[in-house]
């Protein structure tokens, strides 16, 4: 026991408990003493009881103290969270109060530690499921946290990095950097170009303290794309359709003069001109439609579409609704499907309608352009190849559907425009076809919003092959959701 | 920066970011310029034309900072592998960058003149290319600073639409100027405005090429698909 004590480190010393000892023992020593003065006991005899009785109280201290020392140590052991069982002294005349007083602190400790983690918890969840991208900023520009929705906005994890290594608009820059400085707050506009344009209000805050990982400022994004969208719409809706609907109604103006003058009592004439009249009232409702669709389809085109889609069933009702146009030019329609693995095969996230007027315009556009009495060959299946605009999605999951017709090709310096609003490779058929110039506009935009790709290959003499690639549900949905599953807390 | 990465001298790690923050600081700068020059000339703005010609100065001074830095870490830690890699693709991109902004310069400048004439049509379809090569050079920077080769492989190969498109406007701006002399003038700027927006296609191509290099450390070879048919005879 004595040595045990001399060698523990975290033990009482001798030093102190022989101590101890001796002032406890003090007044036996003078009640000895006074005895021996009085001559009423030997000073020997006195030596020798006052001895004895000094050492009975080191060995009575050293056994209290060591008993006070085990619950010291388990007391130190439940701070560094050890199970508070597996060290527990037994309990005795000495331990049993102070082992009952330090188990109901810890107890209570433990409770308010369970509130504490509890209350995180939530933060973190709810700071996890905010749906604007949200960036905190420490010292030297610094990101420290970062929400799901911003690693989704960015693409890739930026913890620890300098903010410029995903935002390097420079307003940005200067705004964080003088909210680090000291500003309170700053605002500032800013566009990203891909993979879909979209604008953003930036707001750099500063925070009133300084988080434990140096957290000083917080940057959120809001995404403000549909109001300028609208705005920029508005501004073009008024050139294009001016320009587009002047020749018609310029037509129709002269024949109408035509008709009430010269023409007045001209039978056969009157019924000529009331025929084209129709042609071009006929056309300028027919742009009126398009115009309205594609400024519908560009509102949305930053919103990924919900719905799951089956593209075989939708391409064979779309190839039944264009039987007629086929059947009146003498063409057919060949439709093959090929066959998907796994349970979402074939499956796109779209939206129906949408996706029905990509297969129609392409489809409409086959029929004109094609020659009398040859095919037009319609092919879902998977792609075995994919463009370089959606080269990052998995090759298995990605579907195409190809449109190819035999008519006259397009030539290569035609092919990047052709998705353009009004371009036409021939503008004078175009109109006799009675086209708009916006068909594979609307293509191209409702594309976009299912983050696909169209692709257009063509050969002068031989006829054209239009493609478009849509990535399948279940790749949608994990690319969606990359953070749900990774933080414990955010089950779904 | 996982602790992979990280050198036993710290200073050394600042030095190699703060050369990073700088190629990230003139790249967002020669965006900008890109973004206004294609604005003004959509809109005849001249105000954005004018910022975008007072901001070359700070490019051209940044470019100057990130050399004087990139020569330091040469000079001070001869770095090699990666870090040799990261410093000489720093040392060139900062190059590329510059190239970029003096261009985007070019375009604003032709843009005041422009907007003192009226309005051409193949206006369109050069902001729809401004547009193309506006979002190939933001992919090539993002997919520089995240060290991602595969991206940059599908930028350096999508390089032939920009010449395509590029072809196909040039056509279109002669014709312009073929059925009506008045519009020679604003045809030729546009023609220069067209060409400057192809180069920084190429540009955003080359930085491309320096991130598959930085990554890989294999040289590209010069044999990439080509769109530009504008110099063949015809």
């Amino acid at each position: 026991m004595w040595y045990r004590l001399l060698m523990d480190r975290s033990s009482v010393s001798f030093t102190r408990l022989l101590t101890g000892a001796l002032y406890m023992a003090a007044p036996t020593w003078v009640a000895f003493a006074a005895l021996v003065v009085c001559d009423a006991l030997s000073p020997m005899a006195a030596l020798i009881a006052a001895s004895l009785t000094t050492v009975a109280l080191l060995m009575v201290s050293s056994w209290v103290f060591s008993e006070w020392l085990n619950v010291l140590r388990w007391a130190r052991t439940l701070a560094q969270g050890a199970d508070p069982n597996a060290l527990k002294p037994r309990e005795t005349l000495i331990t049993s109060d102070p082992v009952a007083a330090v188990g109901v602190v810890w107890r209570a400790w433990q409770r308010e530690r369970e509130t504490l983690a509890g209350t995180v918890d939530w933060h973190l969840s709810l700071f996890a499921r905010l749906p604007d991208p949200l960036i905190l900023l420490g010292d030297d520009r610094r990101v420290t946290n970062l929400n799901p929705a911003a690693k989704q906005t960015f693409g890739r994890d930026i913890i620890g990095r300098d903010l410029s290594a995903v935002l390097r608009a420079p307003d940005i820059l200067e705004a964080a950097d003088a909210v680090l400085n000291g500003e309170t707050i700053r605002a500032i506009e800013f566009t990203l170009p891909v993979p879909v344009e979209r604008t953003f209000l930036a707001q750099v805050l500063s925070l009133d303290m300084v988080a434990d990982d140096g957290t000083r400022a917080v940057l959120t994004l809001h995404d403000i794309t549909s109001v300028r969208r609208a705005e920029q719409m508005r501004a073009d809706f008024v050139a294009n359709a001016s320009h587009e609907l002047r020749t018609p109604l310029s037509t129709l103006l002269g024949f109408i003069e035509t008709l009430r003058g010269p023409a007045r009592d001209d039978v056969e004439a009157r019924d000529r001109f009331l025929a084209i009249m129709q042609d071009q009232a006929s056309r300028m409702a027919r742009l009126v439609q398009d115009l309205l669709s594609l400024s519908r389809i560009e509102l949305n085109e930053h919103s990924l579409p919900q719905d799951k889609v089956d593209l075989a069933k939708l391409v064979k009702k779309a190839a039944e609704a264009m039987q007629p146009i086929a059947h009146s030019r003498h063409m057919s329609l060949d439709i093959h499907i090929h066959p998907f693995d796994g349970p979402w095969g074939g499956l796109v996230m779209g939206q129906e309608d949408e996706l029905t007027q990509v297969l129609q315009n392409l489809l409409d556009n086959a029929l004109k352009y094609g020659r009398e009495k040859t095919s037009v060959t319609i092919e879902v299946k998977p792609a075995a190849k994919l463009p370089a605009a959606v080269a990052h999605y998995p090759l298995a999951s990605t579907v195409v559907i190809s449109v190819a017709d035999e008519g006259d090709g397009i030539a290569r310096e035609h092919l990047p425009r052709l998705t353009e609003r009004f371009y036409r490779v021939d503008p004078a058929r175009s109109r006799q076809l009675g086209g708009t110039g916006l068909g594979l506009a609307i293509v191209k935009h409702i594309v976009n919003r299912h983050r696909g790709a169209l692709v257009v290959e063509s050969t002068p003499g031989k006829g054209s092959v239009f493609s478009v690639y849509f990535p399948m549900v279940h790749e949608n949905v994990k690319s969606a959701l990359p953070q749900m599953q990774k933080t414990g807390h955010l089950k779904a | 920066m996982t602790s992979r990465d990280e050198h036993i001298v710290s200073s050394y790690d600042q030095e190699l970011a703060k050369l990073d923050t700088l190629i990230d600081r003139m790249a967002g700068l020669a965006e900008i310029q890109l973004d206004n020059a294609l604005k003004s000339l959509a809109s005849h703005n001249s105000d954005l034309a004018h910022c975008v010609l007072e901001s070359d100065r700070t490019v051209d001074d940044l470019k100057t900072t990130a050399e004087t830095q990139a020569l330091r870490v040469l000079a001070l830690r001869s770095p090699v592998a990666d870090d040799l890699r990261r410093v000489i693709t720093a040392l060139k991109i900062s190059g590329e960058i510059e190239r970029i902004a003096d261009v985007a310069t070019n375009c604003a400048k032709r843009a005041l003149v422009l907007n003192h004439s009226r309005g051409l049509a193949p206006m369109r379809g050069l902001v729809a290319l401004g547009k193309m090569v506006r979002s190939r050079l933001k992919s090539s920077f993002d997919a520089y600073r995240a060290k991602d080769a595969t991206s940059a492989q599908s930028l350096r190969d999508m390089d032939v639409d920009v010449d395509a498109l590029y072809s196909s406007l040039f056509r279109e701006i002669l014709t312009y100027m073929m059925e009506d002399p008045r519009t020679i003038t604003p045809g030729s700027h546009l023609l220069f405005v067209a060409k400057n927006l192809e180069r920084i296609g190429d540009h955003a191509t080359n930085i491309a090429e320096e991130t598959i290099f930085l990554v890989t450390g294999a040289p590209q070879s010069s044999d990439r698909p080509k769109g530009d048919t504008t110099t063949l005879e015809t």
